[in-house]
């Protein structure tokens, strides 16, 4: 990926949350851990040493436990939550630096952001949510209204202007959220594990919801998950949190490939491999065509089963989207791709 | 210093244990010292007292003439208008029928004992002490939803002002201003206005987090979020001091009387100086019905304010 794809760059970000942080500090970069910290300076180890490039028009994921820092990472993006060091760059501009008139321009201009709880205005009706971040821009009210309107009807909430939050369900609620967020045309929006309040066929359709606005707005989105399901299905690259430490940042296929150590380990090893893995992250790079049946690169190992249950004995070649061949697969390799993998940190046995 | 020393018994103490009569009595000023103390802070304060009194009094001479006019206003309207006006109020602020006919019911009874003068007295200085309460005490309740400074400064003054007997205070301000009406009005307004601070306060603080950052990140400042998301959500809150403010004006009306404010407790004043039980028991009964009325209706409009909170499916 070339250097200008990258929209947000975070350097050496930490943040130490209790009352002798600028101490804890430097016990923290000498490398103390979350626990001994508590202990001896009363502080929490909120992020350590976060370094993280986020590319333009993609979605990146955060992913991690409760506790492990996603929360408090993604409010250093818009400094609900300042930093005690460590520089932001957004397009190149340190935004750790704005003063507060700056900071508001920023945020009204450039990020915008969608809450777990929803944290819509209880007594403000639906238009008046989504019109929020224009009307406090004192934009003219017959344009905001337009362009919420615009935007609630983009979510599927025609008809429902003049309700208020509470009137509505959870998985409607989050829809305002997310039109909300929109309403301002802010090129980052954040994404506080704004589904994992709402049931799974409702999560799963807000995913969907995201995805189609996705492909058409090409945002650059932040997106907070403790679900990894959810994390492989919308996202472009997954970082991980471990207790505010960055443990591995990479391709969803390789995440669930090559596992940086036992914490990614445990999160993947519940997951349906068959139905995540793409064939091309297992199979043999060629260039000739075998006598077997011809599948897709992106097909997930769940599909090539299918297409090789007719006849086992041969090997599926495989060609990527422009019909060019780029390898294929056998059997045994399908076999060993369902297999977990050990992380690297360990020893890998077998 | 030897009789003392009988308290305990002679045989149980030593002659060292004699010396220390401060253990027995408490080592208190000496009388003439404390007289002394007692002068100088009453002369400085009469002193204080006879300089700037007329100015003081002067700088409440608007208030004075707002309270007066806002007197004879409710005195000369003819009292078919006061009734019709009262039912208005009632409507609007409680929508309910129930409300309406009780207040009917009891500016008539109140009018046909022959109370009506003192209850428009009564009413006019509710009204102004309770106008005069909010227009400082929710700008005080904002700035101590602020700043935990102000919260920390302001909560022990309040604290004073609800607990310390309205006697007390009814001293100092009686020798700075005289018998009147001011003075009656301030009494009452000490005594009435810490509710509604406490309670804009705690309106504004118990907003929820998540609200307010949602209002943070789409870079909303200061005066927007407090206008726009702080007071709205806190205003059910803020109304229930307004209510507690009135219902707390109208117990003080009986202890402003004794310095001179007209109206329904001057009676109950002279009925409890003279065992007078029907006169007490009418007025005392007037200032109830006020206190009813206003309490039910405030209380039914604040809750209609938060009707949005109770109309959810999940």
């Amino acid at each position: 990926m070339s250097k200008n794809d990258i929209l947000i760059k975070i350097n050496q970000l930490y943040k130490i949350f209790g009352h002798n942080s600028i101490e804890a500090l430097d016990l923290v970069k000498d490398g103390m851990g979350k626990d001994e910290l508590l202990e001896k300076s009363n502080c929490v180890l909120g992020l350590n040493n976060i370094n993280l490039d986020i590319n333009r028009a993609k979605i990146q994921v955060i992913m991690g436990l409760s506790g492990s820092g996603k929360s408090t990472l993604i409010r250093h993006l818009n400094r609900l939550i300042e930093p005690t060091s460590g520089e932001i760059l957004v397009n190149n501009e340190d935004i750790i630096s704005l003063s507060p008139k700056q900071l508001v321009q920023f945020r009204q201009n450039n990020m915008s952001m969608v809450f777990q709880k929803f944290a819509l205005f209880p007594h403000k009706t639906v238009l008046h949510n989504v019109g929020y971040g224009l009307a406090i821009q004192n934009i003219a009210k017959d344009e905001w209204i337009e362009k919420a309107t615009r935007w609630i009807s983009r979510v599927g909430l025609d008809g429902y202007e003049f309700y208020y939050p509470g009137q509505l369900s959870g998985g409607m609620q989050q829809r305002v959220g997310l039109a909300r967020a929109l309403s301002t045309d802010a090129e980052i929006l954040l994404m506080d594990e704004a589904f994992s309040a709402l049931d799974p066929l409702i999560r799963s359709e807000m995913q969907n919801i995201l995805l189609d606005l996705q492909n058409e707005l090409h945002k650059t989105i932040i997106f907070i998950t403790h679900d990894l399901d959810e994390a492989l299905k919308i996202g472009d690259r997954i970082a991980i949190l471990k207790d505010g430490s960055m443990v591995q940042d990479s391709g969803p296929q390789e995440i669930i490939m090559n596992p940086a150590d036992d914490y990614v380990s445990d999160f993947i090893k519940d997951i349906n491999r068959a139905r995540v893995i793409e064939v091309r992250s297992i199979m043999t790079p060629t260039s000739t065509k075998s006598t077997g049946p011809v599948a897709q690169e992106s097909m997930v190992l769940e599909d090539i089963l299918q297409i090789m249950s007719k006849d086992p004995s041969k090997p599926v070649t495989i060609e990527n989207s422009k019909g060019k061949i780029t390898g294929k697969i056998e059997i045994g390799n399908l076999i060993e791709g369902m297999k977990r993998p050990k992380s690297q940190g360990t020893n890998i046995t077998g | 210093m030897i009789t003392t020393s009988n308290r305990g018994g002679d045989h149980f103490f030593n002659e060292g244990f004699l010396m220390m009569d401060w253990f027995f009595k408490f080592p208190d000023m000496s009388r003439s010292d404390l007289r002394e103390f007692k002068k100088s802070v009453d002369f400085a304060f009469t002193d204080f007292s006879r300089t700037y009194g007329e100015n003081i009094e002067n700088f409440f001479e608007p208030l004075l003439m707002f309270l007066v006019s806002f007197e004879k206003f409710f005195i000369n309207t003819p009292w078919p208008f006061i009734v019709l006006g009262m039912l208005i109020f009632a409507w609007i602020g409680s929508r309910s029928i129930l409300i309406v006919i009780g207040t009917f019911l009891s500016f008539m009874l109140i009018g046909y004992f022959g109370m009506w003068e003192d209850t428009m007295s009564t009413l006019a200085i509710i009204l102004v002490a309770t106008f005069l309460c909010i227009s400082i005490g929710i700008p005080v309740g904002i700035a101590m939803a602020r700043s935990n400074k102000v919260q920390a400064t302001i909560v022990p003054i309040l604290d004073i002002m609800q607990t310390i007997p309205s006697f007390v205070y009814l001293i100092p301000v009686v020798m700075l201003l005289g018998i009147g009406k001011v003075p009656g009005l301030i009494a009452v307004c000490i005594y009435a206005i810490p509710p509604i601070v406490r309670l804009t306060n705690l309106g504004i603080r118990l907003v929820d987090k998540d609200i307010l950052e949602a209002s943070d990140s789409f870079g909303a400042n200061y005066w927007q979020k407090l206008f726009g998301v702080q007071i709205p959500l806190a205003l059910p809150t803020i109304f229930a001091g307004v209510n507690q403010t009135i219902m707390m004006a109208l117990a003080m009306v009986v202890i402003a009387s004794m310095i001179g404010v007209k109206g329904l407790g001057l009676p109950v004043l002279q009925a409890v100086s003279n065992q007078y039980l029907a006169l007490g028991l009418m007025n005392g009964l007037a200032i109830v019905v006020l206190a009813i009325i206003f309490d039910r209706v405030t209380q039914k409009f604040g809750l209609r304010m938060q009707k949005y909170r109770n109309n959810g499916k999940d």
